[in-house]
Protein backbone atom coordinates (compact mmCIF):
# COMPACT_ATOMS: atom_id res chain seq x y z
CA UNK A 1 0.00 0.00 0.00
CA UNK A 2 1.35 3.42 -0.89
CA UNK A 3 1.98 6.27 1.48
CA UNK A 4 0.37 9.65 0.86
CA UNK A 5 3.92 10.93 0.59
CA UNK A 6 5.25 9.47 -2.62
CA UNK A 7 8.79 9.23 -1.27
CA UNK A 8 7.72 7.69 2.02
CA UNK A 9 6.36 4.34 0.86
CA UNK A 10 9.59 2.43 1.44
CA UNK A 11 9.96 3.85 4.96
CA UNK A 12 6.33 3.02 5.62
CA UNK A 13 6.79 -0.61 4.54
CA UNK A 14 9.84 -1.10 6.71
CA UNK A 15 8.03 0.34 9.70
CA UNK A 16 4.90 -1.74 8.99
CA UNK A 17 6.92 -4.97 8.86
CA UNK A 18 8.55 -4.17 12.19
CA UNK A 19 5.23 -3.15 13.75
CA UNK A 20 3.31 -6.22 12.52
CA UNK A 21 5.92 -8.53 14.02
CA UNK A 22 5.96 -6.71 17.36
CA UNK A 23 2.17 -6.44 17.45
CA UNK A 24 1.54 -10.19 16.94
CA UNK A 25 4.48 -11.53 18.94
CA UNK A 26 4.62 -9.08 21.86
CA UNK A 27 1.76 -6.67 22.20
CA UNK A 28 -1.13 -9.13 21.71
CA UNK A 29 0.49 -11.49 24.21
CA UNK A 30 0.50 -8.78 26.85
CA UNK A 31 4.28 -8.47 26.88
CA UNK A 32 5.27 -5.03 27.99
CA UNK A 33 8.71 -5.10 26.41
CA UNK A 34 9.89 -1.94 24.70
CA UNK A 35 8.79 -1.01 21.20
CA UNK A 36 11.64 -2.02 18.83
CA UNK A 37 10.26 0.09 16.01
CA UNK A 38 10.69 3.61 17.38
CA UNK A 39 13.62 4.52 15.12
CA UNK A 40 11.87 3.30 11.99
CA UNK A 41 8.72 5.11 13.09
CA UNK A 42 10.58 8.38 13.57
CA UNK A 43 12.08 8.24 10.09
CA UNK A 44 8.74 7.35 8.55
CA UNK A 45 6.94 10.13 10.44
CA UNK A 46 9.44 12.79 9.45
CA UNK A 47 8.72 11.94 5.84
CA UNK A 48 4.96 11.54 6.00
CA UNK A 49 4.23 14.56 8.23
CA UNK A 50 6.10 16.73 5.72
CA UNK A 51 3.99 15.33 2.88
CA UNK A 52 0.81 15.97 4.87
CA UNK A 53 1.77 19.62 5.36
CA UNK A 54 2.69 20.04 1.72
CA UNK A 55 -0.63 18.61 0.60
CA UNK A 56 -2.56 20.70 3.13
CA UNK A 57 -4.31 17.67 4.59
CA UNK A 58 -6.29 19.00 7.57
CA UNK A 59 -5.29 16.58 10.33
CA UNK A 60 -3.73 19.17 12.61
CA UNK A 61 -5.49 19.66 15.92
CA UNK A 62 -8.03 16.91 15.29
CA UNK A 63 -8.69 15.40 18.71
CA UNK A 64 -8.09 11.66 19.12
CA UNK A 65 -11.44 9.89 18.81
CA UNK A 66 -12.71 13.43 18.28
CA UNK A 67 -16.24 12.85 16.99
CA UNK A 68 -16.90 10.17 19.63
CA UNK A 69 -19.69 12.06 21.34
CA UNK A 70 -23.08 10.73 22.38
CA UNK A 71 -25.24 10.62 19.32
CA UNK A 72 -28.96 9.84 18.95
CA UNK A 73 -29.83 6.51 17.42
CA UNK A 74 -33.00 6.42 15.34
CA UNK B 1 -30.86 15.57 10.52
CA UNK B 2 -28.75 12.45 10.77
CA UNK B 3 -29.18 8.98 9.35
CA UNK B 4 -28.25 6.26 11.81
CA UNK B 5 -27.23 2.74 10.91
CA UNK B 6 -26.08 -0.19 12.98
CA UNK B 7 -25.31 -3.84 12.42
CA UNK B 8 -23.48 -6.71 14.05
CA UNK B 9 -21.29 -9.03 12.05
CA UNK B 10 -18.57 -11.49 12.75
CA UNK B 11 -15.33 -12.70 11.29
CA UNK B 12 -14.28 -16.34 11.43
CA UNK B 13 -11.00 -15.66 13.14
CA UNK B 14 -9.78 -15.43 16.70
CA UNK B 15 -9.47 -11.98 18.22
CA UNK B 16 -5.67 -11.92 17.87
CA UNK B 17 -5.82 -12.97 14.22
CA UNK B 18 -8.44 -10.32 13.49
CA UNK B 19 -6.56 -7.56 15.30
CA UNK B 20 -3.36 -8.45 13.43
CA UNK B 21 -5.29 -8.58 10.13
CA UNK B 22 -6.72 -5.13 10.88
CA UNK B 23 -3.30 -3.60 10.27
CA UNK B 24 -2.79 -5.61 7.09
CA UNK B 25 -6.16 -5.05 5.43
CA UNK B 26 -4.83 -2.96 2.58
CA UNK B 27 -4.49 -3.65 -0.22
CA UNK B 28 -7.08 -6.34 -0.87
CA UNK B 29 -9.21 -7.19 -3.91
CA UNK B 30 -12.09 -5.10 -2.54
CA UNK B 31 -10.12 -1.98 -1.74
CA UNK B 32 -9.27 -0.52 -5.14
CA UNK B 33 -10.79 2.76 -4.05
CA UNK B 34 -8.23 3.10 -1.24
CA UNK B 35 -5.28 4.99 -2.67
CA UNK B 36 -2.96 5.53 0.29
CA UNK B 37 -2.65 4.41 3.89
CA UNK B 38 -0.46 5.92 6.62
CA UNK B 39 -0.08 5.63 10.36
CA UNK B 40 0.28 9.22 11.56
CA UNK B 41 0.15 8.67 15.30
CA UNK B 42 0.81 5.75 17.58
CA UNK B 43 1.23 5.35 21.32
CA UNK B 44 1.16 2.55 23.89
CA UNK B 45 -0.53 3.76 27.07
CA UNK B 46 0.75 2.89 30.57
CA UNK B 47 -2.12 0.39 30.86
CA UNK B 48 -0.96 -1.31 27.67
CA UNK B 49 -3.55 -0.11 25.21
CA UNK B 50 -2.43 0.75 21.69
CA UNK B 51 -3.68 4.07 20.32
CA UNK B 52 -3.27 4.65 16.61
CA UNK B 53 -4.40 7.08 13.98
CA UNK B 54 -4.49 5.99 10.36
CA UNK B 55 -4.88 8.43 7.48
CA UNK B 56 -6.48 7.08 4.33
CA UNK B 57 -6.95 8.60 0.91
CA UNK B 58 -9.86 7.22 -1.05
CA UNK B 59 -11.35 8.01 -4.41
CA UNK B 60 -14.39 10.20 -3.98
CA UNK B 61 -17.32 9.00 -6.00
CA UNK B 62 -20.32 11.26 -6.35
CA UNK B 63 -23.38 10.09 -8.28
CA UNK B 64 -23.93 11.95 -11.53
CA UNK B 65 -27.08 13.67 -10.34
CA UNK B 66 -25.14 15.25 -7.47
CA UNK B 67 -22.19 16.39 -9.56
CA UNK B 68 -24.24 19.28 -10.97
CA UNK B 69 -24.63 20.70 -7.48
CA UNK B 70 -21.08 20.28 -6.30
CA UNK B 71 -18.34 22.86 -6.90
CA UNK B 72 -16.58 22.04 -10.16
CA UNK B 73 -13.19 22.13 -8.48
CA UNK B 74 -14.18 19.66 -5.77
CA UNK B 75 -11.46 17.13 -5.22
CA UNK B 76 -11.85 13.58 -6.48
CA UNK B 77 -9.87 12.35 -3.50
CA UNK B 78 -11.26 12.12 0.01
CA UNK B 79 -9.27 12.07 3.25
CA UNK B 80 -10.39 9.81 6.04
CA UNK B 81 -9.11 9.41 9.57
CA UNK B 82 -9.41 6.16 11.50
CA UNK B 83 -8.60 6.28 15.21
CA UNK B 84 -8.35 3.02 17.13
CA UNK B 85 -7.73 1.67 20.60
CA UNK B 86 -6.58 -1.93 20.93
CA UNK B 87 -6.85 -3.45 24.40
CA UNK B 88 -5.01 -6.76 24.49
CA UNK B 89 -6.03 -7.38 28.11
CA UNK B 90 -9.77 -7.15 27.40
CA UNK B 91 -9.31 -8.50 23.86
CA UNK B 92 -11.31 -5.62 22.45
CA UNK B 93 -10.75 -2.95 19.86
CA UNK B 94 -12.70 0.22 19.27
CA UNK B 95 -12.34 2.18 16.05
CA UNK B 96 -13.73 5.52 14.94
CA UNK B 97 -13.55 6.49 11.28
CA UNK B 98 -14.69 9.74 9.71
CA UNK B 99 -13.98 11.91 6.68
CA UNK B 100 -12.05 15.14 7.14
CA UNK B 101 -12.67 16.34 3.60
CA UNK B 102 -16.01 16.95 1.85
CA UNK B 103 -17.54 16.99 5.32
CA UNK B 104 -20.10 19.67 4.55
CA UNK B 105 -21.27 17.77 1.49
CA UNK B 106 -21.58 14.56 3.44
CA UNK B 107 -20.20 13.46 6.75
CA UNK B 108 -19.93 9.77 7.60
CA UNK B 109 -18.78 8.64 11.03
CA UNK B 110 -18.42 4.99 11.81
CA UNK B 111 -17.76 3.42 15.19
CA UNK B 112 -16.85 -0.26 15.50
CA UNK B 113 -16.38 -2.40 18.57
CA UNK B 114 -14.53 -5.67 18.09
CA UNK B 115 -14.73 -8.34 20.73
CA UNK B 116 -14.57 -12.12 21.17
CA UNK B 117 -17.82 -13.58 19.87
CA UNK B 118 -19.77 -14.57 23.00
CA UNK B 119 -21.22 -17.63 21.24
CA UNK B 120 -18.02 -18.86 19.68
CA UNK B 121 -14.69 -17.86 21.15
CA UNK B 122 -12.92 -18.71 17.88
CA UNK B 123 -14.77 -15.92 16.15
CA UNK B 124 -14.73 -12.18 16.50
CA UNK B 125 -17.82 -10.03 16.69
CA UNK B 126 -17.92 -6.56 15.09
CA UNK B 127 -20.61 -4.16 16.24
CA UNK B 128 -20.83 -1.32 13.76
CA UNK B 129 -22.64 2.02 14.00
CA UNK B 130 -22.69 4.88 11.54
CA UNK B 131 -24.02 8.42 11.46
CA UNK B 132 -24.51 9.99 8.07
CA UNK B 133 -25.38 13.65 7.63
CA UNK B 134 -25.24 16.34 5.02
CA UNK B 135 -25.45 20.13 5.18
CA UNK B 136 -26.09 20.63 1.48
CA UNK B 137 -28.96 23.06 1.28
CA UNK B 138 -32.04 21.47 -0.25
CA UNK B 139 -30.29 18.20 -1.03
CA UNK B 140 -29.37 16.93 2.39
CA UNK B 141 -31.98 14.22 2.48
CA UNK B 142 -31.07 12.83 -0.96
CA UNK B 143 -27.39 12.94 -0.09
CA UNK B 144 -28.01 11.16 3.19
CA UNK B 145 -29.98 8.40 1.44
CA UNK B 146 -27.21 8.02 -1.09
CA UNK B 147 -24.65 8.05 1.70
CA UNK B 148 -26.48 5.36 3.64
CA UNK B 149 -26.84 3.11 0.58
CA UNK B 150 -23.19 3.53 -0.26
CA UNK B 151 -22.15 2.90 3.34
CA UNK B 152 -24.04 -0.39 3.42
CA UNK B 153 -22.36 -1.60 0.25
CA UNK B 154 -18.99 -0.49 1.56
CA UNK B 155 -19.56 -2.55 4.73
CA UNK B 156 -19.94 -5.59 2.47
CA UNK B 157 -16.64 -4.78 0.75
CA UNK B 158 -14.94 -4.13 4.08
CA UNK B 159 -15.98 -7.52 5.45
CA UNK B 160 -15.01 -9.32 2.25
CA UNK B 161 -11.61 -7.66 2.27
CA UNK B 162 -11.10 -8.51 5.93
CA UNK B 163 -12.12 -12.15 5.37
CA UNK B 164 -9.75 -12.36 2.42
CA UNK B 165 -6.79 -11.12 4.44
CA UNK B 166 -7.73 -13.34 7.41
CA UNK B 167 -7.99 -16.45 5.22
CA UNK B 168 -4.54 -15.75 3.78
CA UNK B 169 -3.13 -15.36 7.27
CA UNK B 170 -4.75 -18.52 8.61
CA UNK B 171 -3.02 -20.67 5.99
CA UNK B 172 -2.55 -24.44 6.13
CA UNK B 173 0.15 -24.87 8.78
CA UNK B 174 -1.59 -26.19 11.93
CA UNK B 175 1.67 -27.09 13.67
CA UNK B 176 2.65 -23.43 13.95
CA UNK B 177 1.30 -21.10 16.57
CA UNK B 178 -1.23 -18.55 15.46
CA UNK B 179 1.18 -15.72 15.95
CA UNK B 180 3.94 -17.39 13.98
CA UNK B 181 1.57 -18.09 11.13
CA UNK B 182 0.29 -14.53 11.22
CA UNK B 183 3.81 -13.14 11.27
CA UNK B 184 4.91 -15.35 8.42
CA UNK B 185 1.85 -14.36 6.39
CA UNK B 186 2.44 -10.75 7.24
CA UNK B 187 5.97 -11.00 5.92
CA UNK B 188 4.80 -12.82 2.81
CA UNK B 189 2.08 -10.30 2.21
CA UNK B 190 4.48 -7.41 2.70
CA UNK B 191 6.95 -9.07 0.39
CA UNK B 192 4.33 -9.74 -2.28
CA UNK B 193 3.16 -6.17 -2.08
CA UNK B 194 6.71 -4.94 -2.43
CA UNK B 195 7.44 -7.11 -5.44
CA UNK B 196 4.19 -6.25 -7.10
CA UNK B 197 4.53 -2.54 -6.62
CA UNK B 198 8.16 -2.11 -7.49
CA UNK B 199 9.28 -5.32 -9.15
CA UNK B 200 12.32 -5.37 -6.90
CA UNK B 201 12.87 -9.07 -7.29
CA UNK B 202 16.53 -8.78 -6.37
CA UNK B 203 15.69 -6.97 -3.14
CA UNK B 204 13.36 -9.80 -2.19
CA UNK B 205 16.14 -12.30 -2.58
CA UNK B 206 18.32 -10.36 -0.18
CA UNK B 207 15.76 -10.43 2.63
CA UNK B 208 15.69 -13.54 4.76
CA UNK B 209 12.51 -14.92 6.20
CA UNK B 210 12.67 -17.61 8.83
Amino acid sequence: MNSVGEGCTELKREYDQCFNRWFAEKFLKGERSGDPCTELFKQYQTCVQKAIKEKDIPIDGVEFMGPNKEKPGS
Amino acid sequence: MVKYFSCVGFLKGTWDQVFAAFWQRYPNPYSNHVLTEDIVFREVTPDNRLLSRRLLTKTSRAPRWAEKFLPSHMARKAYIIEDSVVDSNNRTMVTLTWNISHARVMSVEERCVYRVNPDNSNWTEIKREAWISSSLYGLSRAVQEFGLARFKSSVTKTMKGFEYVLAKMQGETPTRTLAETATERARETALAAKEKAKGFASQAQKKQYV
